[in-house]
């Protein structure tokens, strides 16, 4: 075994009173050895960056280490004031934050944020400094580091900035690297390169790694050994290979039943009949500018063609910005498209306006990505799935009737109609996102990333539902996402996107086991943990035969 | 409730209420305590407070008595500042929500407009208004009202851009809103804590723009306000300073009572501060 360089022991970490619980972070003991990747698994609320910002030194006001110690070299972190932390932080434990754009200063260039790190905490001169960050930044495989060192924090991509996060907590070589969330933000391609430099850097310098993450298929990617947290304790520790195929606790056991498997769904029959058809649908987006030079038109959407058979799921992939959700919008009415036919029924709604537009309208509704943002905060949710049905002219009592019998069917207590959102969890708001899309009795149901902003168990109950729901009501679903995984559960067809065009489409089963567009291939060869496929320990998603 | 809560969790908001409630109190009373024309002349001009019993805030220098004038002034004042507030707001509210709403000519419009009243500043604005439209009180209210509703409208539209592009406004549309509906139902309701807050500036300055154009003896003279009376009293404001005085410390204690509880509100509605 290595060297043990860091131990937590019998760690608690107290909430504020009036909190939802009293502890975050509750008696945790855990051991991190040198050249080991350790990952903290968990989900929202789990306590897991409270617990590496107790390492780091950096809980926020209000919220303490009440109980145990955090030892590192022999000395309890805990009991170090500012002044000592400061000497720890970046020398000896380096940390790599979720979101890179708001952890680097934007009016600093890439250089002078990673040369800060030599000024602070060591007497180099200058040149050496310059030099160190030029083999940093070709360390962690940037492209062209010394154009890079001169480049302002915008300048660069989502994952050229994370690189530089990297590169700087990795500058004055920490025997230490606590790394929270750091590939969430990221596509998945670039989240691939992201972790294999992590592993690949790792190795090398002999680092211990502290991963904390929500996503399985990272930690079957990157882990030498798992800790799994529910509830602000530590349920499950082992090595990655035991957690990830012989989970012991019932929490880790249905975390990772509920990790949808990259494999497609059998086959269904599916109707010969086409419900939707868009020909040659384009939406540009121009930048007005004064100069010529300057002005510039952007293909969001670029010549899409596609056919939508009834009672069918297509599912629509692509990374961000590829147009998917662009095209959804316009689908449903709420982008002006610029050129194309977008056939309902047989009927070009394209370019419907007023009455005409809300006529067929109805049938197509959409349930939205952010269960936050998707409701009202000031209205109450009866009022907010009530108000469609009554808008399309049926009496309040019966829409409330109506309202009711939505809540059951999408699981929730129909008492819940008379409270407001902020009551709600973000796995029950989504539902009454999809309550208020079904109370229109709507033909097709667009999703637009239903269920990336869910919890994993959340996500796999949702899924469940719309599953459910698509049987129940004979509904068409159009499903927008960027999760090979989940696309692969509950799609027929699948349609790949990327700069606003089609780069492939076809049978789910088609399209997952025999790509055809090299794009495609790199995004199935990027899901995190490809290689890893859980046997179910839960069926959750039959195949369903019409 | 619990925003009500919070506001009073606050010592500044519970002091501005208080003070608040004291000036609307001493209005209501104006008629039960100071029966009768308060513009009356009442004894002898230029008593000094708190010298004759009679006239516990003294007399000015027509011999009106101060007190009575103070009393009725308060609802006068208040009145000036709720209306003219909810003019302002009215205008503002519409206008930054149409302009955020639908953007395009129609915002470039409206915020051209916007800032043509802007860029005059609002007391020379109301001169004009005044001295076309004449001074009575209504004329009055009514022109500081309209010369205060473009912060309002720059306010509202920055609200409805952020707004507009939410989810949930986007799931209306999709369910057949009309933009009437999305707009007043839907968005402004959200819209509306800053504009909120807002107001208790504008009242306060409402009663300040009063007092400062009945100071030029250009408001309406007939009715008894307080800047009349700070008006009437700068002539007399060397030897007799306590005419000038007292209503001008009623006035300062009226404009800080509403930017308390504007600050309270403030307080309250902003999430960040509730955490500490």
């Amino acid at each position: 075994m290595n060297r043990k360089r860091l131990s937590i022991k019998n760690l608690t970490i107290t909430l504020p009173q009036g909190a939802d619980r009293k502890y975050a972070v509750n008696d945790v003991s855990l051991d991190l050895y040198a050249n080991e990747i350790l990952c903290i698994v968990g989900e929202s609320g789990s306590g897991k960056s409270l617990l590496s910002n107790a390492i780091m030194g950096l809980l926020p006001d209000g919220v303490t280490a009440s109980q145990g110690e955090i030892d590192f070299n022999g000395d309890n972190l805990l009991t170090y004031n500012e002044e000592q932390m400061r000497k720890i932080r970046g020398a000896h434990i380096g940390m790599v934050f979720q979101d890179p754009m708001t952890a680097l200063n934007p009016l600093k260039t890439i250089g002078k944020q990673i040369s800060e790190m030599f000024t602070i905490h060591t007497k180099l001169s200058k040149q050496e400094i310059n030099q160190k960050v030029i083999s940093l930044l070709t360390d962690v495989q940037m492209p062209n580091p010394l154009s890079v060192a001169k480049a302002y924090p915008h300048q660069l991509s989502g994952g050229q900035r994370q690189r530089a996060m990297i590169a700087m907590a990795l500058a004055l070589e920490p025997a230490i690297l606590i790394a929270d969330e750091p590939t969430t933000a990221l596509d998945v391609t670039t989240q691939a390169c992201i972790l294999a430099l992590i592993r690949e850097l790792q190795s090398r310098k002999g680092t211990a790694v502290l991963f904390i993450t929500h996503d399985f298929g990272v930690v079957a990617d990157i882990a030498t050994r798992i800790a799994v947290m529910q509830q602000g304790k530590l349920v499950e520790q082992g090595f990655a290979n035991e957690v990830l195929n012989a989970p012991t606790h019932p929490y880790t056991q249905a975390l990772i039943a509920a990790v949808p498997p990259l494999t497609p769904g059998d086959v269904r029959r599916i109707n010969k009949e086409i419900i939707l058809e868009v020909n040659n649908l384009s939406k540009t987006y121009h930048n007005h500018s004064f100069f010529k030079q300057n002005r510039r038109t952007t293909y969001a959407v670029d010549n899409v063609s596609f056919k939508l058979h009834r009672g069918s799921t297509l599912g629509i992939v692509g990374e961000s910005g590829s147009g998917k959700s662009t095209l959804a919008r316009c689908i449903i009415k709420l982008l002006e498209i610029d050129n194309g036919q977008i056939n309902f029924e047989n009927v070009d709604i394209a370019n419907l306006k007023g009455k005409k537009l809300k006529h067929y309208s109805r049938h197509i509704q959409m349930v939205f990505q952010d269960p936050y943002a998707s409701l009202n905060p000031r209205r109450k949710v009866g009022d907010q799935v009530t108000i469609g049905p009554i808008l399309h002219g049926i009496t309040k009592q019966q829409a409330i009737e109506k309202a009711k019998a939505l809540f059951n069917m999408v699981g929730l207590d129909s008492e819940a109609l008379n409270r407001y959102p902020h009551e709600f969890s973000g796995g029950q708001r989504q539902r009454i996102g999809l309550a208020r899309a079904l109370a229109l009795e709507p033909k097709i149901l667009i999703a637009d990333e239903p269920v990336s902003a869910l919890d994993v168990s959340v996500q796999a109950q949702v899924l469940e539902l719309l599953t459910q729901l698509r049987k129940q009501l004979g509904l068409t679903v159009l499903f927008i996402t960027h999760d090979l995984r989940v696309a692969a559960q509950i799609c027929d067809h699948i349609i790949v996107m990327k700069s606003g065009k089609i780069v492939e489409q076809g049978i789910a089963s088609q399209v997952f086991l025999n790509p055809t567009a090299p794009y495609t291939k790199d995004l199935l060869d990027a899901v995190p943990g490809k290689g890893w496929n859980p046997h179910r320990l839960i069926d959750m998603s039959p195949a369903i035969h019409i | 409730m619990a925003i009500l809560k919070d506001y009073f969790r606050s010592p500044i908001a519970r002091v501005g209420t208080i003070l608040l409630l004291l000036i609307i109190f001493i209005a209501l009373t104006a008629d039960w305590f100071f029966p009768g024309n308060p513009l009356r002349l009442a004894g002898r001009p230029l008593q000094w407070p708190f010298v004759n019993p009679k006239f516990i805030l003294g007399t000015d220098q027509a011999g009106r008595n101060i007190a009575a004038q103070l009393f009725h002034g308060a609802k006068v004042s208040l009145i000036i500042g709720l209306v003219s507030t909810l003019i302002a707001i009215i205008i503002g509210v519409v206008i930054g929500a149409i302009s955020g709403f639908y953007s395009g000519w129609i915002d470039d419009i409206l915020m051209r407009l916007t800032e043509a009243f802007q860029i005059l500043p609002n007391f020379l604005l109301l001169l004009v208004g005044v001295a076309v439209f004449g001074s009575t009180i209504n004329i009055v209210i009514i022109a500081i009202g309209v010369v205060s509703w473009p912060p309002v409208a720059r306010l509202t539209r920055a609200e409805f851009l952020s707004l507009r592009n939410r989810e949930f406004v986007q799931a209306g549309k999709t369910i057949g809103m009309s933009s009437t509906r999305l707009m007043f139902k839907e968005i402004l309701p959200n819209a509306l804590p800053p504009v909120i807050m807002y107001a208790s500036v504008i009242l306060s300055t409402a009663i300040l723009m009063e007092s400062a154009l009945a100071f030029l003896n250009l408001s309406d003279p007939n009715i008894s306000s307080w800047g009349n009376l700070v008006g009437n009293g700068r002539l007399v404001l060397r030897q007799q300073w306590y005419v000038s005085a007292i209503p001008g410390i009623a006035i300062l204690l009226t404009v800080l009572s509403a930017s308390l509880v504007g600050q309270g509100i403030n307080d309250a509605l902003n999430p960040r501060l509730k955490k500490r």
